[in-house]
């Protein structure tokens, strides 16, 4: 048979990954996804560290490539979406993108071949630490009221369609914003990881499957240009986490009038 | 079809099972894509229309381009969660 060998494997093959350290303890216990979410932390802290240790006046290296992370984060995401006022989020934007992509670009770098964010929990904790940001900085610049006000009754509507668009806006706003934001960046990044998986698996069924190997390069040729593909998802989702992030807290700061 | 999947059930119904369960998570994800890709589709039109008209604007319209990607996807990828949330 032609595609005798070719099985892909279980999702909880693929995704879950057995514990090496501290394996008795439930809640403790680390397995590859913990350890890249180190690393990562550690990537990010170092890139800065030492990027912005000498800041000399032409930058160089590493500090050009941070200074034009910087650059990005502020001319791209911050200034579209929160104006000038909303700069003094930079350092929380800035190591939100970065360790964001630095968790999504362990998809394709060899040996880790995991997005950490394939795992819910990752992006859940990011997306409510960003729902708790913009409700508390709604509530204190527009106080309580005038915050869910603002969210219920969006003004330039004619009131008989406030029937319509309260629950809608409330439902939203308060419950369906964390929800999309988690489930977008976990479900990009999860469909990518399968991705690469079935053609993987395609690629050696088929090496192993006789007279029928010839056409296993251009199974190998569309897993390295889906790989080319998924970087740059993993930049983009990192990008728009980071810009739904400013819209959420610009919109606090800023109601509609 | 309807037939064969009565003599099917005679036969093994967990074998059944499994293989509509199949079906169903393709359904939900085929059915979910339907609309996000046009969505997709007509919100990437507009913004290159947008940015060969204004070249100039095209910094604002490739941020708002972006955001009305991620809106619009995020329908797909409920349903690309919910395929894999059905169990048999």
């Amino acid at each position: 048979m032609l595609l005798a060998s070719l099985e892909v494997p279980p999702i909880n093959h693929l995704i879950r990954w057995p514990a090496f350290w501290f394996k008795d303890n439930a809640y403790f216990a680390v397995n590859k996804v913990v350890l890249l979410m180190w690393i990562a932390v550690l990537m990010v802290s170092a890139f800065y560290l030492i990027g912005g240790r000498q800041k000399k006046l032409v930058p160089s290296g590493l500090q050009g490539l941070a200074e034009s992370a910087v650059d990005f984060v502020r001319e791209g995401i911050i200034l579209q979406t929160m104006g000038s006022e909303g700069l003094w989020w930079t350092p929380l934007m800035l190591t939100m993108f970065s360790f964001i992509f630095a968790l999504n670009i362990f998809e394709v770098i060899p040996i880790a071949q995991m997005p950490v964010n394939a795992r819910m929990a990752v992006p859940l904790l990011l997306a409510l630490m960003v729902w708790v940001l913009y409700n508390a900085v709604g509530i204190k610049h527009q106080g309580l009221f005038g915050y869910f006000k603002n969210i219920m009754f969006p003004p330039g509507v004619p009131v008989a369609l406030y029937v319509l668009v309260t629950p809608i806006e409330l439902v939203s706003t308060i419950i369906v914003r964390p929800l999309s934001l988690s489930v977008r960046l976990f479900a990009n990044m999860l469909a990518g990881h399968l991705i690469l998986v079935t053609f993987a698996v395609m690629t050696s069924a088929l090496l192993g499957a006789g007279v029928f190997a010839v056409l296993s390069p251009l199974t190998f040729l569309l897993l390295v240009g889906l790989t080319g593909f998924e970087v740059l998802v993993a930049f983009l989702q990192a990008f728009i986490f980071t810009i739904l992030t400013g819209v959420y807290i610009g919109g606090a700061l800023h109601p509609e009038h | 079809m309807l037939v064969l999947i009565h003599l099917l059930a005679v036969q093994d119904s967990g074998e059944l099972l499994k293989g509509l369960t199949a079906v169903g998570r393709g359904i939900v994800y085929g059915g979910a894509a339907i609309g996000p890709g046009i969505g997709i589709g007509l919100v990437v039109g507009n913004a290159i229309t947008a940015m060969s008209r204004q070249p100039e604007s095209a910094g604002m319209v490739r941020t708002t381009m972006f955001l009305g990607i991620a809106f619009t996807e995020a329908l797909a990828l409920f349903g690309f969660v919910l395929a894999f949330i059905i169990s048999g």
